[in-house]
């Protein structure tokens, strides 16, 4: 079953996505719980990978797999070409203005752990000042949190509109002498897209720098981080069809050659002595251990596959999806069902975080699994915003490019379900 | 919806719909202790006054969460008024080994305290002295291993609540 071609709006360029055919490179959606089809909408979570990563890893370990950056040997080198390559293959994707500005971490917790501690530690002292929003993960939050208890510096928080987007409309003020602002590109809660132009312009003229949390936008959307113009951007491989394991920051290349080292060890270094070391130039100098070979390699193919299918088909199928859901559920449920974030599927992403009349979160998610729906409960590492929304959890659903209308009916179905099992 | 029924008893149900004991006291004279499930953001709030015979006079139960956590909550305060400090400890640990059958059946040691709460007072283990009553009906968590945290919830902070008054007198 496919969705509903674009409805005649779209433009001719980009073609409809085929959904039979992408299903079947995800062998892992083939799959019955107690008799029913296997429902994925968690991708906001973490999403699921097609046959050509899982491929591509077990090929490099197969063939090709040696450490990096180490041995002379022949194997040692294809296997440092092939993880090099993939740092190329990311820079495209994202158009980075050089590989050189790709940094593999572990996730994107560890790479805004990176720029906290490292950029962050260097540049942020008593009396300075950053901004963050009340849409940002823990992610995002956290690291400035540990290092604004050791350094004293101020945190801002851009407020949210009703509608769980960001409120612009103080911003100026807010970035009044601060040195940073750390956004999210898309809420994993709201679904809400920041106006990055927005924000950017507003930092450039506060001499602010931006550190953009990507980690929901880069899969679902074209990202151009050139014309972004951002500073830091963060990104994960598990989001985007990638394996777990391995994340992005992506830096501005004056600021990364002139921030010190985050993690110490072997692979960041030019020289060491007993009196001390001298870092590894970009991106090495961040690149501490043995890294995520394979992962990286997997990411690369991963990101070869969202090419294959073309980002702004995707975006356009989740657009369509999402409208389609926004208008079933309310169809279905009615007044029993609020919908956190944007009302208008061109604002958001394919994040639909629910509530079902006062059945709790946990509730709703686990009536949704005795029918094979696969949603996730929780404050989805988003406290802060939780709070701001009133609701201790929200229930959450989430589209990728393998899901369709029939996804949504049985999301709907099954909702409905809950909410009888509820009903006094 | 088989499954479903071992977990939502309707004594459970009932529990969350109406809950009893729900509301705060003033504190002091009661005490206070907040308890978090950082798995899904549930909080209980429990205020516990203590008669000067160590019974537990009052208790209520304020916070949000699952119709697990809030009907376990719910339980737990009825269950618990009237009775001693020991029996309340004795009475956690019956209703926790009850919610880590789990864990011994795949080898566990029996000493499971995932939360860290102080055990170590209670008299009783888990040889079923004590009734649990109505908390039977929540027995059925065990087979849904990510909802005993919402079960366990409201008694971990119970025996916080114990441990932090017993220290401060
Ligand atoms: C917006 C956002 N930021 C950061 C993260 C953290 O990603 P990871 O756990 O891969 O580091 C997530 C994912 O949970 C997210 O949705």
């Amino acid at each position: 079953m496919s969705t509903d071609p674009a409805n005649g709006t779209s433009d001719a360029e980009s073609p409809s996505i085929d959904i039979g055919a992408i299903r079947k490179d995800f062998p892992i959606l083939d799959q019955q719980q107690d008799g029913k089809r296997l429902v994925f909408l968690d991708s906001a979570g973490s999403s699921q990978r097609p046959r050509q990563v899982i491929e591509a890893m077990n090929e490099l370990y197969y063939h090709d797999y040696a450490n990096v950056h180490r041995g002379v040997y022949q194997l040692a080198e294809r296997a440092t070409s092939r993880y090099e390559q993939a740092r190329h293959t990311v820079a495209r994707f994202v158009n980075a203005a050089s590989p050189d500005e790709i940094v593999f971490t572990k996730n994107a917790t560890e790479a805004l752990n990176l720029v906290a501690g490292s950029w962050g530690r260097a540049n942020l002292g008593d009396g300075d000042a950053i901004v963050l929003s009340l849409l940002e993960h823990h992610a995002n939050i956290v690291p400035w949190h540990m290092l604004a208890a050791e350094k004293g510096f101020e945190i801002r928080w851009i407020p949210i509109t009703g509608d769980g987007q960001l409120d612009l409309t103080d911003l100026d003020r807010l970035l009044d002498g601060a040195k940073l602002c750390g956004v999210t590109a898309m809420s994993n809660v709201t679904g809400a897209l920041t106006d990055l132009d927005h924000v950017v312009a507003s930092a450039k003229a506060a001499g602010a720098l931006v550190a953009v949390d990507a980690c929901q936008s880069v899969p679902h959307l074209p990202t151009d981080l050139q014309a972004m113009g951002a500073d830091f951007v963060a990104f994960s491989g598990h989001k985007m069809l990638g394996p777990s394991g391995i994340g992005v920051l992506w830096g501005r290349r004056e600021l990364l050659d002139a921030m010190p080292p985050f993690l110490g060890g072997g692979g960041m270094i030019l020289n060491v002595t007993t009196d001390g070391f001298v870092p590894d130039g970009v991106p090495a100098k961040f690149e501490a251990g043995t890294p995520p070979i394979a992962e990286a390699v997997g990411l690369a193919a991963a990101v070869e596959y969202l090419e294959g299918v073309g980002m702004e088909a995707i975006r356009r199928h989740e657009v369509e999806l999402t409208a389609y859901a926004l208008r079933k559920l309310t169809d279905d449920l009615g007044d029993a069902l609020t919908i956190h974030g944007p009302a208008e599927p061109a604002a958001r992403g394919g994040v639909l975080s629910i509530a079902l009349e006062d059945v709790h979160a946990h509730d709703v998610s686990q009536i949704l699994d005795t029918d094979a729906v696969c949603i996730r409960p929780g404050h989805h590492c988003a406290k802060p915003l939780m709070k701001e929304l009133g609701v201790p959890a929200t229930a959450r659903a989430s589209f990728y490019l393998y899901n369709d209308v029939d996804d949504v009916d049985a999301l709907s179905s099954a909702l409905v379900k809950a909410r009888d099992f509820f009903a006094l | 919806m088989s499954g479903l029924e071992d977990l939502y008893r309707e004594i459970i149900l009932d529990h969350y719909r109406s809950p009893r004991n729900r509301g705060q006291l003033e504190s002091p004279p009661a005490h206070r202790t907040e308890g978090f499930n950082p798995l899904c953001g549930d909080e209980v709030v429990v205020y516990l006054q203590l008669a000067d015979d160590g019974t537990v006079d009052d208790i209520r139960i304020d916070g949000q969460g699952c119709s697990i956590s809030q009907s376990s909550a719910s339980m737990m305060s009825a269950a618990v008024k009237g009775k001693t400090v020991d029996e309340v400890r004795a009475l956690t640990s019956t209703f926790k080994a009850m919610m880590s059958i789990h864990e011994h059946e795949i080898g566990g040691d029996g000493t499971e305290s995932g939360a860290g709460d102080g055990d170590d007072g209670a008299p009783a283990d888990a040889s079923g002295e004590l009734p649990l009553g109505d908390l039977e009906a929540l027995r059925g968590v065990v087979k849904f291993p990510v909802r005993i945290k919402c079960a366990t919830l409201s008694w971990n902070t119970l025996s916080q609540a114990l441990d932090e008054h017993a220290a401060a007198s």
